[in-house]
């Protein structure tokens, strides 16, 4: 279930040049799973915006987003006490309870936030969690330390080599051979597809797509999968390797 | 408020607690924004547009944002008209009591023809309302409502085999509306929905593409209220059925306007999307505007400026 409301804004500060943490405080019992993502009303701007929640707690949201255009843009110059029109609870997410015991979480820039809450769950559940996250170079890495203070073996590949491995976040799949049963991920498309190619285990991950409502009434978000017509904001954005249509 | 507004209207026979229908493709079948708010406020529903045929619709990116509204190109959607009577009208039965508006696309004159038979048979459906907006397969490509002959002929053809009221809903994307609209008139339609998108475009200046993944798609939003309020007052001072306006439609304020245009019913797109809440919102501002405006009774204003 989702529902729209009233969020005031009290912590707004950059992780790196381009990618901002944001705390909203507010109600947050409509959020149910990790991997889910809120949907953002901003002035002068038509459509609202969504980004992937990054953690919650009773009273707040954590979310992190990469400033990339004009609505992300007037996001990072907001003010601590302003308030935002925030619909919550979008999306399936990611699910924690699938029996595993060594997951390994994989995520590719402004990707990397879903999976913390996740990592945080996962880890309270007594699991193994293994991290890896990818970056184009060592100004751009942030959360690495969150989720290892949160307990997990994190790994960190960066395409100029400047930090971690050298490569994409496969690269550091291999190379540090890492032991996992099961993965969640979330990344640009083509890190998806090259983990789903360097791997058999199952998994699952997130996706993403220019969205209209977020809800599902518009149909502007649609995919086919092995198992029907998906809309990524209702259906997904998470979706079982096994379903996906590369 | 100690006043009573009335709020009613009246659409060839069908009553309507208050004239705000969400728009087709705006509102699937009901359901999401069931979540939000108890949806028996609505004076009725246009539900998703349906064609014969299951149709997963075009590409993604489907979706661009522009200055006051938004372009789409979703390609119609939908699971066809069989599985729309099996399935979604009858959810839809459980969360919505009222009478419905069933909106139909076709992509020849016979399938227009065999979904508007097959909807017409359903007790919840009240209206016919048909997208003429859709290429004709049988004439190169060309969209039925693009001409007053073309738009006839549809409008013939389904009242042929219909019982219901129908409303031929007009693309805004032609030389002469009025023509078009007084074709469908003589040729039977029982009223006329306007404005459907205005075909729109933008471009990724970055990646120097297309936003959308078809280049094209409608245009919606607030900023194309203007255009949809001169229509409705063309079409309706031109012809003698109701009329249904629709486009950019976002206050109480904009639907009087529509109705002083000549709209007897009035139908919110965009701002679905944009807020969940926005036809339950219009519904409650619509007795201060009322009161504001010295209005009793909406039908009172439907048409009155000369």
């Amino acid at each position: 279930m989702y529902k729209k409301g009233i969020y005031k804004i009290v912590a707004n500060t950059p992780l790196t040049r381009e990618v901002y943490r944001m705390v909203l405080e507010g109600d947050t019992q409509w959020i149910k799973r990790p991997g889910q993502f809120v949907n953002i009303e901003l002035e002068g701007l038509y459509l609202r915006r969504p980004i992937s929640i990054c953690d919650w707690d009773e009273k707040s949201i954590t979310i992190i987003y990469k400033v990339v255009g004009k609505g992300t843009e007037q996001m990072s110059r907001m003010q601590l006490g302003a308030t935002l029109d925030v619909l919550t609870g979008l999306g399936n997410g990611f699910n924690p309870d699938v029996e595993n015991e060594k997951p390994l979480l994989v995520g590719g820039g402004v990707g990397v936030p879903p999976l913390y809450h996740l990592a945080k769950m996962l880890i309270a559940a007594g699991r193994k969690v293994s991290v890896v996250l990818g970056f184009n170079t060592a100004a751009e890495v942030f959360y690495a330390d969150e989720f290892r203070e949160l307990g997990a073996d994190v790994y960190v590949a960066t395409a100029d080599g400047s930090v971690g491995v050298k490569g994409f976040v496969t690269d550091a799949i291999q190379q540090e051979q890492i032991d996992f049963d099961y993965f969640y991920s979330c990344g640009p498309l083509p890190m998806l597809k090259a983990l789903c190619g360097c791997t058999d285990k199952a998994g699952e991950l997130s996706f993403e797509e220019r969205m209209g409502c977020g809800f599902g009434a518009c149909m502007g978000c649609s995919c086919k999968t092995l198992t029907g017509n998906k809309r990524i904001c209702k259906e997904g954005p998470v979706m079982r390797r096994e379903e996906i249509i590369w | 408020m100690e006043k009573n507004f009335d709020l009613s209207v009246e659409l060839c026979g069908v009553k309507l607690d208050n004239p705000i229908i969400p728009a087709s493709g705006t509102f699937g079948f009901g359901k999401e924004h069931n979540a939000f708010y108890d949806i028996n406020i609505l004076g009725s529903i246009s539900i998703k547009g349906t064609t014969r045929e299951a149709r997963f619709g075009n590409p993604t990116p489907r979706i661009a944002e522009c200055r006051a509204g938004l372009i789409n190109s979703v390609g119609l959607q939908n699971p066809g008209v069989d599985a729309v009577v099996a399935n979604e009208l009858p959810a839809l039965r459980k969360i919505f009591r009222k009478p419905i508006v069933a909106n139909i696309s076709g992509f020849s004159i016979e399938e227009y023809k065999e979904c508007c038979a097959k909807v017409d048979k359903q007790e919840q459906v009240a209206i016919i309302e048909v997208n003429v907006s859709c290429p004709n397969v049988h004439n190169g490509g060309m969209s039925f409502g693009t001409q007053p002959e073309m738009a006839a002929e549809v409008t013939r053809a389904v009242k042929s085999v219909t019982t219901k009221p129908v409303f031929i809903k007009l693309s805004p994307n032609v030389t002469d509306i009025v023509a078009i609209a007084k074709a469908c008139e003589q040729a039977g339609a029982d009223g006329i929905c306007l404005i459907n998108t205005l075909l729109g475009m933008r471009i990724d200046t970055k990646r120097r593409k297309p936003v959308i993944a078809n280049k094209m798609g409608g245009f919606s939003g607030p900023a194309i209220f203007p255009v949809a309020v001169r229509m409705v007052y063309q079409v309706a001072k031109a012809c003698n059925i109701p009329v249904m306006g629709c486009g950019g439609v976002e206050s109480a304020s904009d639907v009087i306007e529509m109705m002083m245009a000549g709209a007897t019913a009035v139908q919110v797109g965009a701002a679905n999307l944009k807020d969940p809440y926005a036809c339950k919102r219009i519904i409650e501002e619509l007795p201060a505007e009322m009161e504001r405006l010295g209005i009793e009774k909406l039908t009172d204003i439907i048409g009155i400026v000369e």
